[in-house]
């Protein structure tokens, strides 16, 4: 098993994993695979495992029985292959995690500069360009308290970018956001999945969904039910879970 | 009853509780036996039936404190609040300083010795207290990720090093530390013993310190960092800690002023600190007092210089508070 990353066609692949907190069984079986490029959308009511799924990718949480593959490389106790790991998956969370005693542009250049000693100058270009791609280069010197949530939340898809990341994990990027502001993170996101990056989503979003996903999981108590593409899981259930949840989904 | 004559005559109810204020400041200041010389001092004439009606002359004076008192209050209202901040110290200050004055202090005294006191005692109480808050940060910073960690040895030696040193008096410390360890072989002279039980006592407070500061962040923080792929030790450094400086800095800024009189415990071993040299030189010419009161500003003055620089260091890591 090699420790480089496979970065030209990162694929990632889930076998067999399972994961109990305590007696709690929060992902059972999961096997999954996801193509370059490809986008999914994870969803499933709470607690059943979407989040857990995708934090065991990059281990913020870890797994204990199964296999989880990024690039070639075996997430796992080895802390060296887990860095290789995070350094090409990137990752936005529901409540964005920005460093709140950094500036805008700080948050960008963190990373890029401690973990890929870029330096400082260098750094602020690649992070401009980058908050000129999600539109507030204006706020790159102010304060994360001082945006809204939706520029936040964009601001944390940025820093993620910085890192030049070949997937991207979305942890319910938009469920933290105020309505009017959920437009303005999903374009972001829209245009990110157009530009071809890799991307799983954990997301009550349908739209989204069926604008940008390849394939819909639908997840519940930890196994994953059912998976299809948006158009036919939408109209289509197969399984009495998935439709009940997509009824209370839709009224 | 009462509650509705305050809502009808609002006017009338405030003036009342105003006199039973002062009725009330009269009769304590009455009842702690205040003594009404200081009207014959100011008011020479007066002295002959002050001494005529001692019970009345008393009552006098505690209505007059409280009538000065009123009127004081009264008129630093009137101020900005910035002059009246200004106001209340000066007139304390000036209170304290003839609270002094009344012990009858020898100044030329003081004058003579004041110059030793500071070019050895301050400078020796200085360089104590500097070098011991520099290692007890750094032993307050290993010992609070020490508790954090999820490894039982490191854990336990964290937890046994709080509770043993928050529990030893440090005057005990102190002589454990100086007397006990040339009894296992390790002879210690009296500056670092006393730098050594300082730091090691004061760590282990800063420690609790730190350690809830740490807590004080949100795991979110380090999940980003991590996610980031910055490793722990940058995660703790870059984004933790400095967000934790805000919630850690106050108390310790305490630690920081109670650690520079503490480290007038050291005087024990034969340390010539301030203490030390207020307590030894006062003693050759029976001016105990004066020795000690100028030894206490001192220690005042240097603690008004740490709160300073706290709130300078406060200011800078609340900067991104900003809205």
């Amino acid at each position: 098993m090699p420790t480089s990353i496979d970065t030209a066609s990162l694929e990632i692949t889930l076998s067999g994993v399972h994961k109990w907190y305590g007696q709690y069984h929060a992902l059972d079986d999961i096997n999954l695979s996801i193509a370059p490029r490809e986008k999914v959308v994870i969803c499933g009511p709470s607690g059943s495992g979407k989040s857990t799924l995708i934090r065991c990718v990059n281990r913020l949480e870890a797994h204990q029985q199964g296999r989880i593959v990024v690039g070639g490389v075996e997430v796992g106790e080895d802390e060296r292959k887990v860095d290789a790991i995070r350094r090409e998956v990137g990752m936005v969370f529901q409540q964005f995690n920005l460093f709140p005693h950094l500036t805008i542009l700080e948050n960008c250049i963190l990373a890029p500069m401690w973990v890929k000693r870029i330096p400082r100058a260098q750094a602020t270009e690649i992070a401009m360009d980058y908050l000129n791609r999600v539109r507030i280069p204006e706020q790159a010197n102010k304060y994360p308290g001082q945006l809204s949530g939706g520029q936040q939340q964009r601001v944390a898809i940025a820093r993620a970018l910085c890192m030049n990341p070949k997937v991207m994990l979305f942890d319910e990027p938009t469920s933290a956001l105020d309505p009017e502001m959920v437009k303005e993170v999903l374009d972001t996101m829209v245009s990110l999945a157009n530009e071809g990056m890799t991307m799983v989503c954990v997301t009550h979003e349908m739209g989204f969904a069926r604008q940008v996903a390849d394939r819909v999981i639908f997840m519940d108590q930890g196994r994953i039910v059912e998976e299809g593409e948006p158009d036919e899981f939408f109209a289509h259930p197969k399984t009495d879970r998935a439709s009940l949840f997509l009824s209370q989904l839709l009224h | 009853m009462i509650g509705r004559m305050i809502l009808t005559y609002p006017d009338a109810a405030r003036r009342t509780g105003t006199f039973l204020l002062l009725a009330l400041i009269t009769l304590m200041v009455y009842s702690l036996g205040v003594s009404p010389a200081w009207i014959g001092m100011v008011l020479p004439t007066s002295s002959e039936w002050l001494a005529a009606n001692p019970a009345l002359g008393r009552l006098v004076s505690a209505v007059m404190i409280a009538v000065i008192a009123a009127l004081n209050w009264k008129a630093l209202r009137q101020l900005p609040r910035h002059w009246q901040i200004t106001g209340v110290w000066l007139e304390l200050f000036v209170l304290l300083m003839i609270f002094f004055y009344s012990f009858n202090l020898s100044f030329a005294f003081i004058a003579k010795k004041i110059s030793f006191l500071i070019s050895q005692g301050v400078v020796t109480t200085l360089y104590i207290s500097v070098i011991s808050i520099a290692v007890a940060t750094v032993i307050a910073l290993l010992g609070a990720i020490a508790k954090l960690s999820r490894n039982g040895v490191i854990y336990g030696l964290a937890t046994f090093y709080t509770s043993l040193f928050r529990g030893l008096p440090l005057l005990m410390q102190i002589y454990i530390i100086y007397l006990g360890l040339p009894q296992v072989g390790y002879v210690i002279s009296a500056v670092p013993a006393g730098i050594l039980a300082l730091s090691l006592c004061y760590g282990a407070y800063m420690t609790e310190i730190f350690r809830a500061g740490i807590e004080s962040i949100p795991r979110g923080q380090s999940e980003g960092a991590t996610a980031l792929g910055l490793s722990p030790s940058q995660t703790m450094g870059l984004v933790i800690l400095p967000q934790a400086m805000r919630v850690i800095i106050p108390p310790t800024g305490n630690q920081f002023i109670a650690m520079l009189k503490d480290s007038s415990l050291i005087s024990v071993v034969g340390v010539w600190e301030l203490m030390y040299l207020a307590r030894t030189q006062g003693q050759t010419e029976f001016r105990h007092i004066e020795m000690l009161i100028t030894a206490s500003m001192i220690y005042w003055i240097l603690s008004i210089g740490l709160e300073f620089i706290q709130s300078r260091i406060e200011a800078r890591f609340g900067r991104f508070n900003v809205r």
